[in-house]
């Protein structure tokens, strides 16, 4: 048996062909004390054979940014402003009909637990034939032979006599592949991963993440990818956006961002990962937490923890501004977040 | 008390258990561990989900009894202790949990969660007024404060309730704590903040850790050395550098290569290993990655492999019958 040699991904240019364009988009949740506002303001374009990062910490608004992307938002939550525009539609403005009709054949999710996200009551061949006779209109001979495929196609060994098993007869990494199956089984423009490795060991991860490589230039996909594992992002995205409090806060594409951040959120995430430091040495942690999301202040929203914060940072928002050439940052002190 | 450099000696440890479905066939969660724990140091546990880490960890806390092999703890066998010697045992080995949410009582204040541990060890700061001040000690310690001290955990954020966590195992002031997970339900930057708090305490009260944690580079940063686990098996173990940069076992090599990395430089090319984790309850003969290691022959299904030594580093071995360094090539890239 021989190990395969995974290539690393190659940097490729950013003329890709924008499919996905978020534009302003903010969410609120309503509560008993008042609402709060969990994504604020966010705009990013995903582009066909690009990966595209959500990077942020929990509560951030990275998985809500998805959630409401796709429609899945809980009652309590709404989005509020912005569009978001796909295939020449604003997914907030259509009605269900067309949003079911899109769901699968133009976006798709693949979400972080796959034992919640398949149900737990139908063969895995059931579930992953269901696409094709929704949306295909095939009959159930017919989607059965395609899920075989699929199953063959993201790497599940015996696909024929594995069909009627039940999702918990699966380990882990295999349930992920059955679920990034049905999610690419419709030929979508844009997969969403909201963090599809999270729960699985190293092993694992590599596997999945070489499939969902694969997968996006064999369909010329736009992947979003959520996230927050640094050095994940480092090494699958090509552009990243940090997001904090409920917004972005840098973009950029990830070598640039990471090699020379404009952000001190950014710089502070770098400098806390354990790879730089020596054994005994102080990591360069970011000192207090995230703000309250009831409660965020005037001005920045990274003001009580930044090191270069001073009075205007307190009274007036940072925009996200342009610093360099495809690159953003919302803060006041762009060139000064090298000597943090 | 005799005062070899090892605090904790661990010998041929097996545990099995007992699961439902199987017929006679046990789950053997641990294999044959051994392992040795000097004063003051740190030993990473690495390894994938289901490897044993965990069940290492509760049997070393005597929370399981092992069916085989023994524990030497500071020159005491554990295992045969009864009534006031074995709870002085339990004081010298503490844990800090994997979940803070999960881990502290909401009903009870910080302090009272600090100070419930000497309801047990009714010797240890006897008074009211003893306790109170060591409390105080405890939490300016791990960098709370005295007036966190009434709070409740839910009026905390993850970081803080780890610290209260650290707080609580270094009441009895333990001579080794078990890190089981300890940063992994925390976002990075408090991560960051709860491991350099591990730090100091170590440099300041010279408690031993065993650290165990599926984030490598966390691992790296924390441990003085490694033990690599793999379905209930040390499979290589020695100095942090040695392990991470000089991997012998090819199951290390691909670990350490599966680990995304956020510097391009210490990037190589990605050894993808094949399928995934042998079930425990039915192992496989011989090496038991030879299922999914490129570099298996017919010996490695027929008969376990030896420890191998690394000749060039002291105290770093894989169990392998080709060891990577043996051909020099890992040495070439190295």
């Amino acid at each position: 048996m021989t190990a395969a040699v995974d290539h690393k991904p190659t940097v490729r240019q950013t003329d890709a062909k924008p499919v996905l364009d978020v534009d302003g988009m903010s969410v609120e949740i309503r509560t008993i004390n008042g609402t709060v506002r969990a994504v604020n303001d966010v705009s990013f374009t995903a582009r066909r054979g690009e990966t595209l990062a959500l990077l942020g910490e929990s509560g951030c608004g990275k998985s809500m940014t998805a959630t409401a992307l796709v429609g899945l938002l809980e009652p309590v939550a709404d989005v509020v402003e912005g569009s978001a525009t796909l295939g020449g539609v604003d997914l907030f403005q259509v009605g269900r009909a067309k949003r079911r009709e899109m769901a699968g054949t133009e976006l798709a999710i693949v979400f972080q637990d796959a034992l919640t996200a398949l149900n737990p009551l139908y063969t895995v061949g059931t579930q992953l034939a269901e696409p094709f006779r929704i949306h295909h209109n095939l009959s159930a001979k017919e989607a059965k032979r395609k899920a075989v495929d699929l199953m063959t196609r993201v790497g599940i060994p015996q696909p024929e006599s594995r069909l009627n098993s039940y999702p918990h007869q699966f380990s882990g990494g295999m349930r992920q592949r059955l679920l990034i199956a049905m999610a690419v089984a419709l030929n979508p423009s844009v997969l969403i991963a909201d963090e599809p490795t999270t729960a699985l060991d190293v092993t694992v991860q590599a596997q999945i993440m070489a499939l969902l490589r694969d997968l996006r230039s064999e369909y010329d996909m736009a992947v979003v990818l959520i996230t927050h594992d640094l050095a994940l992002v480092a090494e699958e995205a090509d552009r990243v956006a940090v997001m904090y409090a409920g917004n972005i806060i840098e973009t950029g594409p990830v070598s640039e961002v990471f090699a020379n951040p404009k952000h001190p959120y950014t710089k502070g995430l770098l400098n806390s990962v354990p790879v730089n430091a020596r054994r005994g040495d102080d990591l360069k942690s970011i000192g207090g937490s995230p703000p309250d999301l009831q409660a965020i202040p005037e001005g920045c929203v990274y003001q009580a923890r930044c090191p270069l914060a001073r009075e205007v940072c307190t009274t007036t928002r940072p925009p996200l501004d342009t610093v360099q050439t495809g690159r953003k940052a919302a803060c006041h002190f762009p060139e000064e977040v090298s000597n943090v | 008390m005799s005062e070899s450099e090892n605090l904790l000696e661990v010998r041929d440890l097996r545990k099995t258990f007992r699961v439902a479905g199987a017929g006679k066939k046990r789950l053997c969660a641990l294999d044959g561990i051994t392992l040795d724990l000097k004063r003051g140091e740190t030993l990473g546990l690495v390894g994938e989900s289901g490897c044993g880490k965990s069940t290492l960890a509760r049997t070393l806390l005597m929370l399981e009894r092992p069916d085989e092999g023994t524990v030497s703890f500071d020159g005491i066998d554990p295992y045969s202790l009864r009534g006031k010697e074995l709870l002085n045992f339990r004081r010298r080995v503490q844990m800090v949990f994997q979940d803070p949410y999960a881990s502290l009582n909401s009903r009870m204040t910080a302090a009272d969660i600090i100070a419930e541990p000497w309801r047990s060890h009714k010797n240890m700061y006897k008074t009211r007024k003893d306790r109170e001040m060591r409390v105080r000690g405890l939490l300016d310690l791990v960098g709370l404060g005295a007036k966190a001290a009434d709070k409740y955990p839910q009026e905390f954020s993850g970081g803080q309730r780890q610290r209260i966590g650290i707080a609580r195992a270094l009441a009895l002031d333990p001579d080794v704590i078990i890190c089981d997970e300890p940063v992994s339900a925390l976002d990075l930057s408090v991560q960051a903040q709860v491991l350099n708090l591990l730090n100091e305490l170590q440099q300041e009260l010279g408690i031993a850790y065993i650290f165990i944690s599926h984030d490598l580079s966390v691992v790296r940063h924390v441990a003085d050395r490694v033990s690599v686990m793999y379905l209930g098996r040390i499979i290589e173990n020695g100095p942090t550098e040695a392990v991470f940069d000089r991997p012998n076992h090819p199951y290390t090599a691909a670990l350490m290569s599966a680990a995304p990395k956020l510097d391009s430089a210490q990037r190589k090319d990605r050894i993808l290993l094949k399928g995934e984790v042998p079930s425990p309850i039915d192992p496989p003969s011989g090496c038991r990655f030879r299922t999914r290691c490129w570099k298996a022959t017919e010996i490695c299904a027929t008969t376990a492999p030896p420890s191998a030594a690394d000749p060039k580093i002291a105290g770093h071995a894989a169990e392998c019958h080709h060891p990577l360094l043996a051909e020099g090539s890992m040495l070439a890239t190295a």
